[in-house]
């Protein structure tokens, strides 16, 4: 799960790390009042989950209230795309914060490495930009220091990293703190990443972390009911809120031909046959394992509501997930809905004949079987049209 | 001999008294495993249609001569069971268990390599050697006795390419499923060692998938110590790059983690790659019989 920059600030606050003061707006009247809170100048920003806000003009610096106004009635509505052309999310939630003057820029990260299978620990002192540009123009810029999974980040390391990577004497006791600080951040909620950039130095001379990406993992969200109750953001596609109403994970994709598969594996795999068939997948559905009946009866509900469908295919590999069970959701969810759109099945694994069986009793007429997934994925690209 | 189970495998299970450790556990015991135990705390003294459980994993390795774990614990409390199972003094660990937290499974990473034992897993769907024992959730019958080992990140699509095998005439010396969880026990490069070792295997299958650099990494091993041959499957061509939160992670693996630089990675290493679960089926008998 991914938090917005200013749930990120807030989860470090209550680690003690020190972020300027803000407050979370919605409106351009609640951002002029939080501003006057706050006392000018300060920074309206968008709440978006997607770098680059600065320069699409999703944070703008308010001298006075007139400002504030006028930013944040331009800010609240926009739509903002990312540098590598993600999106575009639409702007809701503003955070506007005092406004801090910037001396210096550090960027500081705490992330999983995979590989390695330890956290690691990145900081430059060559923040404000962007960390790929960093590592390509100047290497030895970033410092980067993996952490002990038993132990954690110490002072002393804590220290060297701070050394080696050039930060000024006056402020490297605070900064090694903060890089202290956010290892434990990341162990205690389960962050598998922590970004920030910039890290500042403002005029008084105080370290500052000026923002926060963080992404916590979906794994461990019992441990952090807090984070759980976050609004969801309200850019989310109809057909994933639905799927997710329903327990079931859905990926919507721009194409006119639904896909079910079992497996996250074997659904992707199913997308990229049908995608190498000429056809254009609408949604990646993985139903799970050991798919029930009722299952696969909401997993046509989602599929089917989304109106740009005009067939589908349903590629299923029976290990602990039962044809006939499968079968019997087809036929219910085709009778309960109406279901008039094109369906091609594959049915292969435990059970499949007794499903076959019951899907040639029924006797839809918009269903076709076949019996390979190349099969399929052909039949159902020659089905969907374009 | 296989890898990691065989004959001698004896297995006592984590969450046997549960509904889904009863039922693939005993599937396990139907199916030719020495299932010798359960574990349950509390619940020691008891059995499960004959087989005798256990408070404790030690237990079971002292008095029923388990030598081999299965978890089927809920994931919460996973993490203390395959911790528990690392210091039993059982020689491998295969965690069934999905949704394990992160943070849980770093410091169980490490603690099982400094004792070396083998954990596969967690969120597998376990390891069969077809003939000799079958540890875990993969329904046997899609695969059957033969000279190719597969490595897999994914459940359904290792039985989708064992299957296809096996219709081929074709059958596996033993089938890994080592999870798609972004810490995981046992990798593809720990497992393509074990398989190239392995006098029962003369060709190893790798099926990966999007995300992390696994395959990037095992593609430079095989190119440097693997003497079998090795087809690959890479599923996830078609998947939408999530929304990006920060670009750290690219800078770590210096691999974007698609599926087409996956199958890059592996070709330019001479590893053949197949487009679609047949393709690979294909090629890997293809391969295997000109051998």
């Amino acid at each position: 799960m991914d938090l917005l920059e200013y749930q990120g600030k807030e989860l470090f606050a209550r680690h003690g790390l020190p972020v300027p003061k803000g407050v979370h707006a919605s409106t351009a009247d609640a951002a002029v009042d939080a501003s006057e809170t706050l006392g000018y100048p300060v920074a309206v920003k968008a709440q978006v989950l997607i770098g680059g806000r600065g320069k699409a003009g999703g944070i703008k610096i308010a001298k006075d209230g007139t400002e504030a106004h006028e930013y944040a009635g331009d800010i609240i509505g926009m739509d903002i795309v990312g540098p590598h052309g993600e999106g575009p999310f639409k702007v809701h939630e503003l955070w506007v914060e005092a406004g801090s003057e910037i001396e210096s820029e550090f960027y500081a990260s705490v992330i999983l490495d995979r590989s390695a299978k330890k956290l690691m620990v990145m900081l430059s002192r060559m923040g404000g930009m962007d960390v790929e540009a960093i590592a390509a123009s100047d290497p030895e810029a970033l410092v980067k220091q993996h952490v002990d999974p038993l132990s954690g980040l110490g002072e002393d390391e804590a220290k060297q990293i701070v050394a080696q990577a050039k930060i000024p004497e006056e402020v490297a006791g605070q900064v090694a703190d903060v890089l202290v600080k956010l290892v434990e951040v990341s162990q205690a909620e389960d962050a598998t990443l922590i970004e920030v950039n910039p890290l500042i130095v403002n005029a008084d001379g105080e370290v500052v972390l000026l923002d926060a990406k963080v992404t916590i993992d979906g794994n461990a969200m019992f441990r952090h009911p807090e984070l759980e109750e976050l609004p969801e953001s309200a850019d989310q596609d109809p057909q994933e809120a639905m799927a997710k109403e329903r327990g079931l994970t859905y990926v919507s994709l721009d194409g006119n031909i639904g896909i079910l598969g079992n497996g996250a594996g074997l659904c992707m795999s199913t997308l990229d046959v049908v995608a190498q068939a000429g056809g254009r997948p609408a949604n990646f559905l993985d139903a799970g394992g050991g798919s029930k009946a009722e299952a696969i009866i909401d997993a046509l509900e989602v599929i089917t509501s989304n109106p740009e469908v005009t067939a589908i295919l349903f590629n299923i590999f029976g290990g602990i997930t039962r044809c006939d069970e499968v079968a019997r959701g087809i036929i219910e969810a085709t009778n309960k809905i109406g279901l008039e759109l094109p369906l091609v099945v594959r049915l292969d694994g435990t059970n499949s004949e007794e499903g076959l069986a019951l899907l040639a009793e029924a006797g839809l007429s918009n269903l076709h079987h076949e019996a390979t997934m190349l099969g399929a994925a052909k039949k159902v690209v020659e089905l969907a049209g374009n | 001999m296989s890898i990691i189970i065989d004959n001698d495998t004896k297995l006592v299970v984590s969450g046997l008294t549960g509904r889904e450790g009863s039922f693939h556990g005993l599937r396990n015991r139907d199916y030719g495993t020495q299932l010798v135990a359960g574990v349950t705390p509390g619940k020691g003294g008891q059995d499960v249609e004959g087989t005798p459980i256990y408070n404790t994993i030690r237990e079971s390795v002292e008095e029923a001569g388990a030598n081999t774990s299965m978890i089927f614990v809920p994931a919460k409390f996973a993490a203390a069971a395959i911790n528990e199972a690392i210091d039993s003094g059982v020689e491998t660990v295969i965690a069934i268990t999905e949704g394990i937290p992160v943070m849980d499974m770093l410091p169980t990473y490490w603690k099982a390599r400094e004792k070396g034992v083998r954990l596969i897993g967690p969120n597998c769907p376990g390891v069969l050697s077809p003939g000799k024992a079958n540890v875990g959730i993969i329904p046997a019958q899609f695969f059957d006795q033969g000279r190719i080992g597969v490595v897999s990140k994914s459940g359904t699509l290792t039985y989708q390419i064992g299957n296809e095998l096996k219709q081929a005439g074709e059958g596996n010396s033993t089938i890994v499923g080592i999870g798609g969880d972004p810490i995981i026990g046992s990798d593809f490069i720990d497992i393509l060692t074990l398989f190239d070792a392995d006098p029962e295997t003369d060709l190893i299958v790798m099926v990966g998938e999007i995300g992390g650099d696994a395959e990037e990494r095992a593609a430079e091993f095989i190119a440097a110590e693997i003497s079998k041959p090795v087809v690959a499957y890479i599923a996830g061509f078609t998947a939408p790059p999530g929304k990006q939160m920060g670009h750290a992670g690219a800078i770590i693996s210096g691999s974007s983690g698609t599926a087409k630089a996956k199958q890059e990675a592996l070709e330019a290493k001479g590893v053949r790659v197949g487009e679609s679960p047949t393709e690979a089926a294909r090629i890997a008998v293809e391969t295997l019989r000109s051998l």
